[in-house]
């Protein structure tokens, strides 16, 4: 059976090696790619295959070298409940942040490429969490939820309202914290969505303008769909995001109270720098990668089909 | 010729990306020595000054002071260096990394290279402090940066509540009485001024263990072995610190961070707080109304546990290294540097002789809280310290916190951190 032919396949025929062919050019090529080459090899790929063998071993102790244990790690990993925890915990961080900080960036990105007066200001103003680090950010945050003279609880103590302890409360911890990560997050995609804005051009608000579409046909017929690539990569990016990002759970949680903002990558600090647990953060670091990667394959291949690259 | 021109760019790029740096060889002993700040700035100004004050008497060594961040930090490169084949020669670490240490095959005992005047030397030392340095007959560690609990209280609170400003709460009871007083509540019940504070972020085993050693309990055996985190003591001691938040409504509900608790205490947002003799100097300089500095009020008996930094010395060094760092060691740690450590810290003098010093002796004379740490070493315990510690020390934080936000009742919590650290601690029996 024959798949259809499509457009974007390259033309079929013999394999070639790239740079296969006259000799000095081909030298030349290896040696411009040598340094990366040598640099992702030694701090990407070289460490994900140690680690990926690490996770079949146990852990070396002084004394006691390590040794062959199959897939006893992720059994143990299976049997941990804070894993768990974490693994819920980060689910619920990114189906939390990811569409609030996408749909936050898409209604800032559309409001700043209006014609609107202090244009520019405002632009830096939804930008500047982004340009802040993370420490910075999360010592903010710090104390904006400080109980009682934070500024939540200023604002707040001004309609008489009690002081409130959000990040020490297993029940808004959570979701304290993924405030945090809504505001850092949302002005670095606006600035993907508003170089697309500017992208879109100008004869297709004209034509449809004649052709009498209200603003809200225009946006969800021409705009909407014209940011799909964009929202793609934006996607991929705050899903990958959700797993990456714990610098703010160091400042402020620590991954408490009880764990309830314990995310797999802060676990996976716990196991690894802390309890010097080698086995044990060798197979979380594979299950977050395999997670991962996964969640991006399944993004570039579905939800590629729908988008139209122009 | 264009293209050999940039053969020859690209092959300069890629050379450059590879070769890595040189140290040159020398001939003086060179010894490394990584140490924690806990509070950062000007204590890494004081202990760069010493060490250079050390170079200055020894010349023939060098010792390079690399500063390694929080104690969670340094631990963690000591341990990546360690793994990586390049220890350190000496550091600074929690004393409760010892067991951690010894079980990784990082460090030996002081005894033999320290030779004949050793015990003389380890029993200058107060032996609370040297309870977190010993095990199995050997030193492992030797006391330096250390601290303990101590309660502070502000006298003008006090006043303002109808309280005697000088007589301080000296058990449970009285803490839990005057904690009613002081807490003061505006028209429609939100409170403004909270009547004790006890932190429970991050590391809350540290200051529960003031209520269990008080409640007359004791957290783990000299091996690192075993714990009992779920007698009745412990439990009611837990259930005292609950109620506080809960029933007497004295104290703030959920975690309290670690981080505010001093600043709440000079906002005059809390009467009294439990914190590290290590805060004295920040409390002393900015603290805008009178205040005291008081042991642990004691329910069963007085107590407190030590915490903080000891000296390790690293396996894998030359005969001369070893020589050179326990000649350091020794030098940092002379009653005289002691003192002047102390005073410019807020840590514990750790060796009755510092305090026998004019300069300390000056010092307290100007200061008397400062000694309160010193008389409450009598009464303080080894800080909690086991086998693979920071697992076992999770375990325990996790269910104190659970148990003080209110998802577990005191004795589940306690039982589930027992069976945890049972569980962590049965392959090193």
């Amino acid at each position: 059976m024959r798949s259809p032919t499509r457009l974007d396949e390259p033309p079929r025929g013999r394999f070639r090696w790239p740079f296969a062919g006259s000799g000095r050019r081909t030298v030349e090529a290896w040696l411009l790619l040598l340094p990366s080459i040598v640099l992702f090899a030694a701090f990407t790929h070289v460490p994900f295959l140690r680690t990926f063998v690490d996770a079949f071993h146990s852990t070396p102790k002084g004394r006691r070298p390590s040794h062959f244990v199959g897939l006893d790690n992720w059994v143990d990993l299976a049997h941990d409940p804070i894993f768990w925890k974490a693994l819920t915990n980060n689910t619920l961080y990114a189906l939390g942040t990811i569409p609030l900080a996408v749909g936050l960036a898409l209604a800032m990105a559309l409001f700043v490429n209006g014609r609107i007066p202090g244009r520019a200001a405002l632009r830096m103003a939804y930008f500047t969490p982004t340009v802040l680090p993370m420490i910075a950010v999360a010592n903010i945050w710090l104390f904006f939820y400080t109980p009682d003279y934070g500024l939540f609880d200023q604002i707040g103590g001004l309609f008489g309202l009690a002081a409130t302890n959000r990040l020490g409360d297993p029940s808004t911890a959570l979701i304290a914290v993924m405030a945090v990560a809504v505001w850092k997050e949302a002005g670095f995609f606006m600035i993907f969505y508003l170089a697309a804005l500017q992208q879109i051009p100008p004869d297709l608000r004209e034509a449809a303008a004649i052709e009498g579409a209200s603003r809200f046909t225009f946006f969800r017929r021409v705009t909407w769909p014209l940011l799909a690539p964009v929202t793609l990569f934006i996607l991929v990016n705050a899903v990958i995001n959700a797993f990456r990002t714990v610098d703010h759970i160091f400042m402020m949680t620590g991954g408490g109270p009880d764990n309830a903002t314990n995310l797999l990558l802060f676990r996976l600090y716990e196991l690894g720098f802390k309890f010097w647990d080698q086995a044990q953060a060798s197979a979380l670091t594979v299950v977050l990668i395999v997670v991962l990667a996964s969640v991006a394959l399944v993004q570039f291949v579905f939800a590629g089909r729908k988008v139209h690259y122009r | 010729m264009k293209t050999t021109r940039r053969t020859l760019f690209a092959a300069t790029l890629a050379a450059g990306a590879l070769v890595a740096g040189f140290t040159p060889a020398s001939a003086e002993t060179k010894i490394t020595f990584y140490y924690p700040v806990a509070v950062g700035g000007p204590v890494t100004k004081i202990v760069d000054g010493m060490v250079a004050g050390f170079e200055k008497e020894h010349p023939d060594v060098k010792v390079e002071a690399v500063y390694a961040g929080s104690y969670q930090d340094t631990i963690a490169k000591i341990l990546t260096a360690v793994k990586g084949g390049a220890a350190p020669n000496v550091a600074v670490a929690l004393s409760t990394d010892m067991f951690t240490l010894i079980d990784e095959d990082a460090i030996v005992p002081f005894d033999e290279v320290a030779g004949k005047d050793a015990k003389a030397w380890f029993a200058g030392f107060y032996p609370s402090f040297m309870a977190n340095s010993q095990t199995g007959g050997k030193t492992w560690g030797i006391p330096f940066q250390r601290s303990t609990v101590v309660m502070y209280w502000n006298k003008a609170a006090f006043k303002e509540a109808g309280l005697d400003p000088e007589k301080v709460p000296a058990t449970w009871a009285e803490m839990r009485e005057a904690a009613k007083k002081l807490t003061k509540r505006d028209a429609s019940g939100n409170v403004e001024r909270w009547g004790i504070e006890i932190p429970s972020s991050g590391f809350p085993y540290w200051l529960f263990q003031g209520f269990t050693t008080e409640n007359g309990a004791i957290l783990m055996n000299e091996e690192g072995t075993k714990v009992a985190f779920d007698t009745p003591a412990v439990v009611d001691a837990l259930q005292y610190w609950i109620d506080l938040s809960v029933k007497d409504k004295v104290h703030p509900a959920g975690i309290v961070e670690w981080g505010t608790t001093p600043k709440d205490f000079l906002e005059g947002k809390t009467a009294m707080m439990w914190q590290t003799t290590g805060n004295l100097t920040n409390v002393r300089k900015n603290a805008k109304f009178d205040f005291g500095v008081a042991m642990l009020p004691a329910e069963k008996r007085r107590g407190s546990p030590t915490g903080g930094g000891n000296f390790y010395l690293f396996k894998g060094q030359s005969a001369e290294q070893q020589k050179a760092v326990v000649e350091f060691v020794k030098w940092m740690t002379t009653p005289e540097r002691t003192a002047e450590w102390s005073i410019a810290t807020g840590y514990v003098a750790t060796q009755p002789a510092a305090w026998a010093t004019d300069k300390m002796k000056a010092y307290v004379a100007d200061f008397p809280q400062a000694a309160v740490a010193r008389d409450q070493l009598e009464h303080a315990v080894a800080e909690l310290s086991t086998h693979d510690n920071q697992r076992v020390a999770k375990a325990f934080n996790d269910n104190l916190q659970a148990a003080l936000t209110g998802s577990k009742t005191a004795a589940q919590a306690m039982k589930d951190a027992q069976a945890e650290a049972d569980r962590i601690l049965k392959s090193y029996r």
